[in-house]
This record gives C-alpha cells, structure tokens and sequence, in this order.
C-alpha cells in the first residue's frame, strides 16, 4: 500500500515500506513548460532531505529538483535522457526522476498531503 | 548618451555612501608591493593628433614586421595570406556594432553567420557539434578540461608533453581549481606513453597534433586507452590549416576538439584577440561552454536561427551555468567563416598542400646547413631543428640580418635545457623562394 506525500518545493514522493520514487508535480511542468532535459542522479549517491538531486531543464528554465527527504538512491530513470517529454505527459507515473531508500522515514511527517499540496499549489 | 566621467563630489558621495573616507582607504587592503604608484608610468602630457600619430609610427618601426621581411614564426600564431575581401566584409556596419544576438527577430545576419561558423567547425573537425567560438585556443583548451570534469565527474587532466607549454599553463591556472593537472615532460619529435598514466581517476587527456614542435600524432591508440578507462580524450589543434590534409581528430576517437582558428581571416594582430574553435560530441552538448546557435523554423514553418541551449549559461543557470564564458570571438569568427567560404573546400586543402610542400622544400634546404639536424620526422608546416648552438643566440642574429628565423623552444619552456639548441620553424604559402633561400643564406654565416 503507497502513500504519496509533496513538498513545497513541487515534488513529490510515493513511498511503500522504505522506498520511494521521486518526481515533480504536474502544477511543477505547468511552470515550466515543456521539459527538454533531465539530469537524474546516479545509483548509490546519498541524498538529504532539501538537497539537490536531480535537474530539470525546460525551454525557459533549468531548475534543481530537491529530495523530499533523506536516503540512498537506488535508481534513476535514465528513460527521461531520451524522452524527457514524459516529465510533461506523465509527472506522477511514467516521468518519475529517481527512487531511493529511506534514511530516516520520520521525515515525511513534515510533508503535504495531495489535498494540502493542491491548495498550496494554487498560491505557488 | 554623453558620457561624462565622475566629478570630485560623484566619488565624494559613493565614498561616503560605504563610509569610506578616500579611494585610498578603499583599496587599503592590496598590499603595498603590489601597488605601482601612478608615477612609475612616466606618461608624458597629452599631445595634438598629428604629434600622437608621428611619435607612435616611430615607435611602431622600431619593431620588424612579420610582413615585411622573410618570417618563419610559429609556435601557436601563423601568418597566412588574408583575403581582402574578408577585412572589407567583417567592416560592415551590420557584423562591426552587432550586439549579442539574443534577439533573433532582428539579428537573423548575425545568426546565421555564428551557423555557418559552428558548421564548419564541426565540419573541419569531424565532430558532431560546435559552439559560436570561445576567445582563443588556450583558454578553450582550459574550457575542454573543465567540460571533462563535468562530464566524468572526475577530476584528474593528463596533459602532453607535446601541448604547448602556454597552453598548459593556461590550463593549470584554470583547472587546478578544480581538480589535479598531471604534465608529461616534453620529448621533442617523440611520442610519449600517456596511455600509462590514464586510472580511474582521469577525467581527460589532452594531446596536441601537430604537437608543439611540429610532429604529428597519432590518435587512436591513445584515444582507446583513454576512452576503456571512461576518461575522454582533447585533441589540439593550434594550426587549423592542418586539416585540410590530416585525418580530422573526430575521425580518430576524439571526444573535445579545440583549435586555435587564427590562422584563417585573422591575422598576428600582437597575440591576440584570437579565436577559439571548440567541438565536441552530441551527447555532451548540455555541458559545453559558451555560445550555441541553433536551426529552426519560424510559426510559419520559415527557416531561422536563434541561440539556443540557452540553459547552460548564466543568465539562466546562475551559478551552475557550465562556464563563465558568456559571449564570443564574434568579429574573428566571421573572419574566419568568410574566408573560409572564399576558400571553399577545394581550396582549403589546396592551401593545405602548399603549407606543406613550402615546409618540406624548406626543410630539405636547411638540412644542407653543417651542423643542423631534424628533430621530428613528420610534420605538417611546423618542425624543429636541432642547431649547434644556442637556438636564442642564433635567432637574434638572423634578426639582425632581417630574417625572423623561428621561435626558440627555450622562449616557450625556459627551465628545460635540453631544448636549448632546438629552434621551431614554420613555413606557410606567405613565404616564397626567395624567402627560403634568404634564410638558408644567412643561417649558413651566423653559424
């Protein structure tokens, strides 16, 4: 059973058990426009909660995508250096950045659920 | 807009803004040494235009011209013929006073000219793409290992004894920052094993052909070894002219390519500014520095062009833009796509062959001069002499005698004694018989 958890900063983070994967939401590519590249991070890089992990790149802007919480990663979606249009088509599905394992799962208690995020989305 | 220069009370009124008493105090923290009083300049008082103009041809002939006498000068800037339509053209208003093109509504001319320009850089050098040039090879050299960096995420550059020692410092300066710069020693007229020194820590390798002292390099033996590491492999190119006839460095597993492109449309001018060509690989194109200029089409499905991967640089990137270079040799590269136009490819290799064939017949006749030996048996329009004295001595005297004879090795790489009596020669289509045998001449007396 997964339970998906946001962020301020426009990502989200699905997670059952101790992993999760990672991506950013569909109000994120909105602001963005279409994503023309992504960098993911690489296999066994340890990330923290707020830090950078991934990057997203659009025909306007290049942005830092930050973990919503600490871990280990344990895969990137290298799917996305060839067709990172999925980031726009499927943000919460098939345009995932990376999983990860969880460090410290108590993190996640500080994050918005679907509800709060889509009102926080409409000031943001 | 005027431009006026500040007043006693602009400066007053900034000082007391960041409460700062005087210019002096502003600048109190740059140690005294390295201050040099406004007195030590000497500069004599301001002077009508027709006096400046008088004092500063005196001047300038006190200098001897590479155009107005025999020069074989190389090492890293070559004298070509120019066309003079190329000075004419680059004059115009439109390419002269162009701002940065980052309007392609109005500046379609000027993008089209910085395509043209990356088409045939990656055309010359056998790569996939090419950037709208950086300042000059040296700095682009610097810019290639910084790019490795990024790309391996390693920090380790291996540089070749054969690189121009300038060059190498230009790197060190720049990438040491970084990460380690490892430089083999220089062995003129042979290849060294780089292959040796490639682990896992290597982010690059840089090899230079034809190399400082003229030789040509092989690359694909080096390019195997750097590349079965996960390292990639720059290749210099400081005379671009060099491949009209030699294999392109892309074809022979080349992963960055950097040349210095003055030889073509530009001419000495003292050094510089120069222009950079840098060429690389399609994967990489998110992490090369500088200007990009793209093909496109308008709403209307019309052709143009826009500078484009724009989220590279700074302006979007910020601090983690993928270099500091934020602009290009504009100017030198129109020069160098125009006369490459005129020259078209026939002609570039053409013009190619001569460089050779003028090298060669000056070879042939400077190894009949007792006591001279050739140090690298393979060559393009550069090679090195082995001399019986001191290569300085022997420069300075030909100097007197109106022949500008070479560069020194010891000029580039003062601490290696062994290149004491090494001499670099060039010979481009610019020098004539008459030349070659002015030179043969006069080495034969100052011998």
């Amino acid at each position: 059973m997964s339970k998906t958890y946001y962020t301020d900063q426009h990502e989200w983070i699905r997670v059952e058990g101790d992993e999760g994967t990672v991506g950013i939401t569909s109000h994120a590519t909105e602001q963005l426009g279409d994503v023309v590249f992504v960098e993911v991070p690489s296999v066994g890089k340890t990330v923290a909660k707020g830090g950078e992990a991934a990057v997203v790149e659009s025909v306007k802007a290049a942005s830092e995508v930050y973990s919503p919480v600490s871990g280990t990663v344990t895969a990137g979606n290298n799917d996305l250096a060839d067709d990172p249009a999925r980031v726009n088509a499927d943000p919460e599905g098939e345009g995932w950045f990376f999983k990860l394992k969880l460090s410290n799962p108590a993190e996640l208690d500080g994050l918005m659920t679907a509800e709060q995020y889509l009102d926080f989305a409409k000031d943001h | 807009m005027r431009y006026l220069p500040l007043t006693k009370a602009d400066r007053a009124a900034m000082l007391e803004t960041i409460g700062v008493v005087s210019v002096d105090a502003l600048f109190k923290d740059v140690p005294k040494a390295a201050e040099v009083p406004v007195s030590a300049f000497d500069l004599p008082d301001h002077q009508g235009e027709l006096a400046v103009e008088r004092k500063l041809a005196a001047m300038a002939a006190k200098s001897t011209a590479s155009g107005a006498v025999p020069s074989f000068l190389g090492a890293g800037a070559y004298k070509h013929h120019v066309p003079a339509a190329v000075d004419h053209l680059i004059q115009r208003s439109e390419f002269l006073t162009s701002y940065t093109p980052y309007q392609p509504e109005i500046s379609q001319g000027t993008l089209q000219v910085l395509f043209e320009f990356q088409t045939q850089v990656a055309m010359l050098t056998g790569m996939d793409v090419a950037n709208a040039s950086l300042y000059d090879g040296s700095t682009g050299t610097a810019e290639a290992v910084l790019m490795a960096q990024r790309v391996t995420k390693r920090g380790k550059a291996i540089l070749s004894g054969g690189l121009h020692p300038q060059y190498a410092e230009t790197v060190e300066t720049v990438a040491n920052l970084h990460g380690s710069v490892l430089r083999a020693p220089a062995i003129p007229g042979a290849e060294e094993d780089l292959a040796s020194l490639v682990d896992d820590q290597t982010a690059c390798v840089v090899v230079q052909t034809p190399d400082v002292f003229g030789l040509l390099r092989g690359l694909k033996n080096i390019a195997e070894a750097v590349h079965s590491k996960g390292a990639l492999l720059i290749v210099v190119v400081t005379e671009v002219v060099s491949l009209g006839l030699l294999e392109s460095p892309g074809a022979q597993g080349a992963d960055i390519v950097v040349c210095e492109g003055q030889s073509l449309g530009n001419g000495l001018n003292f050094g510089g500014p120069y222009v950079g060509l840098f060429a690389t690989r399609e994967k990489y194109v998110r992490q090369m520095p500088g200007r990009l200029c793209g093909q496109t089409v308008d709403a209307e499905g019309r052709r143009g062009f826009v500078l484009t991967l724009s989220t590279r640089e700074q302006h979007i990137r910020r601090d983690k833009a993928t270099s500091n270079i934020c602009t290009n040799s504009g100017l030198c590269a129109l020069a160098f796509t125009i006369h490459l136009s005129l020259l078209g490819e026939g002609g570039f290799t053409r013009l190619a062959a001569i460089n050779h064939q003028r090298a060669t017949t000056l070879v042939d006749k400077l190894l009949t001069v007792p006591g001279v030996s050739l140090v690298t048996s393979t060559f393009f329009n550069e090679f090195t002499l082995r001399l019986p004295k001191p290569a300085a001595e022997v420069v300075e005297a030909l100097a007197a005698k109106g022949i500008l004879a070479g560069v020194p090795a010891s000029r580039l790489a003062p601490a290696d004694r062994d290149q004491r009596d090494l001499l670099i020669v060039a010979a481009t289509e610019t020098n004539t018989d008459e030349d070659i045998d002015a030179f043969v001449t006069a080495l034969k007396e100052v011998l």
